[in-house]
């Protein structure tokens, strides 16, 4: 009996405490950086894709949105042809980003993606790629992973030994 | 003529008032228990969201109108009346200032007993004519606990009687005019309270329509109209008990400065509010719980109160 009384008094004075609502649309919170939004491909700081058409990402896709096809420039460097996010798939549970081995594929802070159609939710490669380089600013995979592409071969990579050769025995 | 003209618009005037008054409530409670709870409520569309009456009447407006292929047509589309007829016939007694009433009935009181008892057949047959067992499920609660919570209900409100010494609602608020009822009447007005909440079925009672266990309850299978009628009843329900609690204890329209029936819709305001406070602190009981409840506790207080109240006005008397 008493704390039914209590508890009317407790829930009453809760209607002088200011809400936590936040009415959306006309305030918006700060989302932090490493919010798990709409999905970017970023570009290398020289300009370039960073994606290399691994696959990684689409296979570490709980849900199978992401499909692409890799493809070789004349350098030798790999890209994707095409680049492809069902966003009416996907989960935002940034795995990709983790399986991700260039830092090209990158959770956005930002949510505000809807469509009055479904298909309108379907990215293509042109939607995904942005011009600057993300959350990674001076990472650049070519230069320091050892692949020889067009204009830098094996061993001219940062802090990479030129290559040793197998066949020699000597250290 | 002029007699007829003023009863009619007096008829009017109270059905529109009422309809509008369910009408807001359903926007007011909603504002409430969102200020009890630390959120807004609809308040989006108009000014503080007033216009979101006019939205939801809109949209259940033109909902799809669906009746169960399985249920009993008739009793089907009976019961939203029942329920709404049953709640308010009883506000034609009620006296809400000396010039406002429909018929000041010299046994007004029985006459709301008698109707807020036919509103369960609103439930029990909407229930029944649904022909599912979450609906089947619900009236079956309603039953028990209606009738059960009926009984003492009456008892509960016979103290003020003895007081007033007449059933007439009239009469009561002007016996009134030294000391409210709720002070001497205090355990009639908890007793009161409790069954009206059990009989309007409000939050701590609303197992009928338990939406964590029944999906709706009896009105599981309504949709359209005839489910914006039982909502309304609803909040037909509590304004009927609000109404009631006024006038049996706090004094009706009685009140210094004020009109008479400004001072009523004030002690209304703060009674609905009261309820709705209610809502939001409250969790539901068990079914087991509110029959012990009920038949344990509240009758024997309930006949106590009254045995009391007459022994004491016995001893005035003399």
């Amino acid at each position: 009996m008493f704390s039914i009384i209590r508890t009317l008094w407790l829930v009453f004075l809760r209607a002088f405490r200011p809400r936590f609502t936040v009415r959306y649309p006309d305030e918006r919170r700060r989302l932090p950086p490493r919010w798990r939004g709409r999905i970017i491909l970023s570009r290398d700081p020289d300009g370039q894709e960073r994606c290399v058409a691994c696959y990684l990402c689409a296979v570490a896709c709980p849900v199978d949105c992401i499909a692409l096809q890799a493809t070789e420039d004349d350098q030798g460097r790999r890209y994707p042809e095409f680049f492809r996010i069902n966003f009416s798939r996907c989960i935002f549970c940034g795995f990709c980003e983790e399986a991700c081995p260039t830092y090209a594929i990158q959770l956005t802070p930002d949510f505000e993606m809807a469509e009055y159609r479904r298909k309108d939710l379907v990215y293509e490669k042109e939607d995904l790629l942005i011009g600057g380089s993300g959350k990674y600013s001076g990472y650049n995979f070519y230069r320091v992973a050892g692949v020889s592409i067009g204009g830098k071969d094996k061993g001219e990579g940062e802090s990479e030994l030129p290559p040793v050769d197998i066949r020699d025995l000597m250290p | 003529m002029s007699v007829v003209i003023q009863s009619v618009l007096t008829v009017l005037g109270v059905l529109i008032g009422l309809l509008a008054l369910a009408a807001g409530l359903t926007f007011i409670e909603r504002r409430l228990l969102g200020l009890f709870q630390e959120r807004y409520g609809p308040n989006r569309a108009g000014p503080f969201g007033l216009l979101q009456v006019v939205a939801d009447a809109v949209k259940i407006m033109t909902k799809e109108d669906w009746i169960a292929p399985f249920s009993d047509r008739f009793v089907f589309f009976l019961a939203p009346a029942i329920m709404v007829f049953a709640t308010v016939m009883p506000f034609s007694v009620v006296v809400f200032s000396p010039a406002v009433a429909v018929a000041d009935l010299n046994i007004g009181l029985l006459f709301f007993l008698a109707m807020s008892s036919l509103a369960v057949y609103g439930v029990a047959l909407g229930g029944w004519a649904s022909n599912s067992k979450y609906s089947l499920l619900g009236s079956l609660r309603a039953v028990g606990q209606m009738v059960s919570y009926e009984v003492f209900m009456g008892l509960s409100v016979m103290g003020v009687v003895v007081l007033a010494g007449s059933f007439s609602l009239g009469e009561i608020v002007r016996a009134q005019s030294r000391m409210w009822f709720c002070i001497p009447q205090l355990p009639g007005l908890v007793i009161f309270l409790i069954a009206g909440s059990a009989e309007s079925r409000r939050i701590p009672f609303d197992l009928p329509e338990a939406e964590a266990e029944l999906v709706a309850g009896f009105h599981t299978e309504y949709s359209g109209f005839k489910f914006a009628f039982f909502y309304i009843g609803e909040y037909l329900g509590i304004t009927l008990l609000s109404t009631f609690v006024v006038v049996l204890f706090f004094g009706g329209w009685l009140g210094p400065w004020l009109p008479p029936i400004l001072w009523f819709l004030i002690k209304l305001a703060i009674v609905i509010a009261f309820l709705i406070l209610v809502r939001a602190a409250l969790p539901r009981l068990r079914y087991d719980q509110l029959m012990r409840f009920g038949w344990m506790v509240m009758l024997p207080l309930a006949l106590l109160n009254l045995l009391v109240t007459g022994a004491l006005v016995l001893a005035a008397g003399r």
